[in-house]
């Protein structure tokens, strides 16, 4: 394996690690005002993620500086590219990320609710617009011989983009969920059970939506062929199965299928776009790849060496975090936000 | 407006705003780490009050801190799509590194030192909050070495039409660095230093309940302050000689020297007309500048016509020369607010030490004197970028040819105005809270949000 398609790998594990982690913090913040009934039930469903949403927005950060490094072209025309719905997904996390902080420091409910729907929204964007991101990165979009894009924002509102946005944001929440059920107590954890069982369908049908499309919309069938392997097949067994856990209110494995189901679908967006990192709809040959868009042998050596070292450091203390907050969260807890 | 003008406004303001949280950030995560090491070493209540007091009003501005650095990573791709291109192979390494060393760490670490107070031992809590520390400072420690790359640009090679990097480690030892880091890390100490001092200041105006606590926090801050802003102002002297070496413009500009002088004069207040390149009134100390520069009376030290000659030779016909006026009067602000801060931490310092308490107009002045380092810092940084104009990367490439080919002047016009909208509000927002908890007194035990009723 070359040092490109280690790069390629990386950026994809980041990525995996990002929706992953950030994937159930959108959902909580999506659910977090229909879920709480009160006060106080807000609290408790915020400060589940409280210790965790920045380390797991690190991700987010980190993938882009990645790409910056190893793929500095795929990092040029992807943001400039994007402007426009990149904007308005880090307003939402701008004001999302105060939001937490802010949200209780006023004892005034008024203050208080209107922190709650920044929660709401500034989850919702994201969740939508990566799913956005990532179809839009498989379908192709006009990118000319110099590597520009030279669409608008409404190419990128296309009806099988739209399906994978509300594919990401149906998942993200159903995952949001189950996490829930995990850390929340005092009976919270039954209700968010409950919502679980709600949001499978929806998650279920826009993800079957979504490989439909995919076979359909895009050249993957040309380049995988009509097996695509085991990959997404995961992702979609995993999410069926999800339905009987639910079910039989076997928490841990709801969250370990949520989670499995958008590993795999993360997985299976890099293995479609390989080795290519953003398609050209215009000329295939105009589209970027892991070697016309990657930096020079020397840097992608040196930041090598850079991530194996840090790496493995870096989920050992961040695992050591979920290890030291892994107690559910009752309306007796220590709340700070 | 021309699209160049409107991403150089956006980052200028982005980056500004993000640089109003940083400093404090950088230098008030050390203090609290020394008071919370002080309390575990002690066992002394009043220090864990104090960490919890300041503690509070550190996370509300830490959080604006965070969330508008996002921006930062992903700002560069977005409008500055043609230097992304042309730098990546060096710049977005500093970049990726920063994420992976200092984000994680700084991120992890706080959330662990928020919600961990009852989940881990008090010696594991302040060693927490140390990481958290140490990871802030790491952080600007790796943008500054991106940034000095900006600023004289190491460790390169010019090869299939980009910079490439093919020296790491002249990357990280570029001389730049080691003047602009420690120059930001003790500003960063003397602003956390007058922002404890200011509030505390305030207290012992108001005779507070809790007194002890911020007695003992104004004596302490006003000694981290003092050394923040002594080490600051030799550091930047340093800075500034390193700078006549590697760039005489942006010193020529912050001086608005248009011709070589040898002795060269120091300027104390100029209205210069900068089209013509002339003084039209100027107040001058003579010899001065040259002892800034060398430490001697004499000595040569280059005008800008001068150097805009030599420059036209190196890169070709062109205008070279920074925006003279702003780089005056910011240059000034900064060394302005930077005396005063000189002045009122020794004399709070000289008095301390006797024990008496401090007369109130000192105490009204310290709370004002808060603004002085915001001052410092945005006029610093803005004179430090605004002087190496019109160079995005200095002899490398021009800011004019670094702007996204995608985006068009409508759409950064929209950005702008969006980003201007929320920061605003969100501004607001923050100085309610900050005003909220730092009036507010110190409970005799831990303070957590109170619950409200649950009335919906």
């Amino acid at each position: 394996m070359d040092l490109n398609t280690l790069w390629f790998a990386l950026i994809g594990v980041l990525f995996v690690g990002f929706f992953f982690l950030e994937g159930f913090d959108y959902g909580v913040g999506i659910l977090h005002p229909f879920l709480g009934k009160n006060d106080t039930e807000r609290r408790m469903i915020v400060n589940t993620i409280g210790p965790v949403w920045d380390g797991n927005e690190v991700w987010m950060i980190t993938a882009g500086g990645a790409m910056f490094a190893a793929f500095p072209h795929w990092y040029a025309t992807l943001f400039s590219g994007f402007y426009l719905a990149l904007v308005l997904m880090l307003l939402a996390l701008i004001v999302r990320g105060v939001a937490f902080e802010f949200r209780s420091k006023m004892d005034d409910l008024g203050w208080r609710a209107l922190w709650d729907w920044v929660i709401f929204f500034g989850s919702f964007i994201p969740a939508l617009l990566w799913g956005v991101a990532l179809a839009n990165l498989i379908r192709g979009v006009p990118i000319d011989e110099n590597m520009t894009y030279v669409g608008g924002f409404f190419n990128l509102l296309n009806p099988y983009a739209l399906i994978g946005g509300l594919a990401s944001l149906a998942i993200f929440t159903l995952h949001g969920a189950t996490f829930l059920t995990l850390k929340l107590g005092g009976g919270l954890e039954d209700r968010a059970r409950g919502l679980a069982n709600k949001l499978w369908y929806p998650a279920a049908f826009f993800l079957l939506a979504f490989v439909i499309g995919t076979y359909f919309l895009t050249d993957v069938h040309e380049r995988l062929g009509l097996n695509p392997g085991v990959v997404p097949a995961v992702a979609v067994m995993a999410l069926v199965g999800c339905r009987w856990t639910l079910t039989k209110k076997r928490d841990g494995w709801s969250f370990v299928l949520t989670a499995v189901s958008i590993v795999f679908a993360t997985v299976t967006v890099f293995i479609a776009l390989f080795p290519r990192v953003m398609v050209s709809s215009l000329n295939a040959d105009w589209s970027l790849t892991i070697y016309n868009a990657a930096s020079s042998p020397y840097t992608l050596k040196v930041m090598s060496i850079v991530a194996g070292l840090l790496v493995p450091v870096v989920l050992i203390y961040q695992g050591w975090t979920y290890w030291i907050f892994r107690q559910r969260i009752t309306p007796n807890s220590d709340l700070h936000y | 407006m021309d699209v160049v003008i409107l991403a150089r406004l956006q980052f200028a303001i982005t980056t500004v705003y993000h640089f109003f949280f940083v400093p404090l950030t950088l230098g008030l995560s050390v203090l609290i780490a020394i008071l919370e090491t002080m309390y575990v070493r002690t066992g002394d209540e009043t220090y864990k009050k104090m960490v919890k007091f300041w503690g509070k009003l550190f996370l509300i501005n830490f959080a604006m801190g965070v969330v508008t650095g996002i921006v930062q990573e992903f700002q560069f791709g977005m409008n500055w799509s043609e230097y992304s291109r042309f730098m990546g192979d060096i710049f977005g390494a500093p970049l990726a590194i920063e994420a992976l060393l200092a984000f994680y760490l700084e991120s992890v670490f706080i959330g662990i030192w928020i919600f961990g107070w009852d989940k881990i031992s008090k010696g594991l809590h302040a060693t927490v909050m140390w990481l958290v520390a140490i990871g802030s400072n790491i952080s600007a420690l790796w943008i500054l070495v991106a940034n000095s790359f900006m600023q004289q640009p190491v460790g390169y090679v010019l090869r299939n039409g980009r910079a490439e990097m093919d020296n790491f480690f002249a990357l990280l030892g570029n001389g730049h660095v080691w003047v602009q880091w420690p120059h930001v890390f003790f500003s960063a100490v003397a602003t956390a230093g007058f922002f404890v001092a200011g509030i505390s200041a305030w207290h012992l105006l108001r005779k507070s309940d809790q007194i002890e606590v911020f007695q003992r926090s104004f004596r302490i801050s006003i000694l981290y302050a003092t050394i923040g802003i002594v080490l600051a102002m030799l550091v930047g002297h340093t800075q500034a000689q390193y700078m006549m070496k590697v760039q005489p413009m942006k010193m020529a500009a912050a001086e608005a020297l248009w011709e070589t002088e040898d002795p060269a004069a120091m300027s104390l207040f100029t209205i210069g007309d900068e089209k013509a390149r002339e003084d039209v009134f100027a107040i001058k100390v003579p010899g001065l500048l040259s002892f800034l520069a060398y430490n001697t009376f004499t000595g040569e030290v280059r005008g800008i016509n001068d150097l805009q000659a030599e420059y036209e030779q190196t890169y070709g016909p062109g205008d070279y020369v920074p925006p003279v006026a702003i780089s005056y009067w910011t240059f000034r602000m900064m060394i302005g607010a930077g005396t005063l801060m000189l002045l009122l931490a020794a004399y709070g310092l000289w008095k301390a030490r006797d024990g008496v308490p401090m007369a109130p107009w000192y105490l009204k002045a310290m709370l004002w004197a808060i603004a002085l380092p915001y001052i410092a810092n945005s006029t610093g940084w803005i004179f430090t970028e605004i002087g190496r104009q019109p160079w995005i990367v200095f002899g490398l490439q021009k800011t004019v040819d670094a702007v996204s080919l995608s985006v068009s002047a409508g759409e950064v016009l929209f950005s702008l105005i969006a980003f201007t909208l929320v920061y605003g509000i969100l501004m607001v927002a923050d100085v309610v809270l900050l005003k909220k908890y730092a009036a507010a007194g110190i409970p005799d035990d831990a303070t957590e949000p109170a619950a409200v009723a649950d009335a919906i």
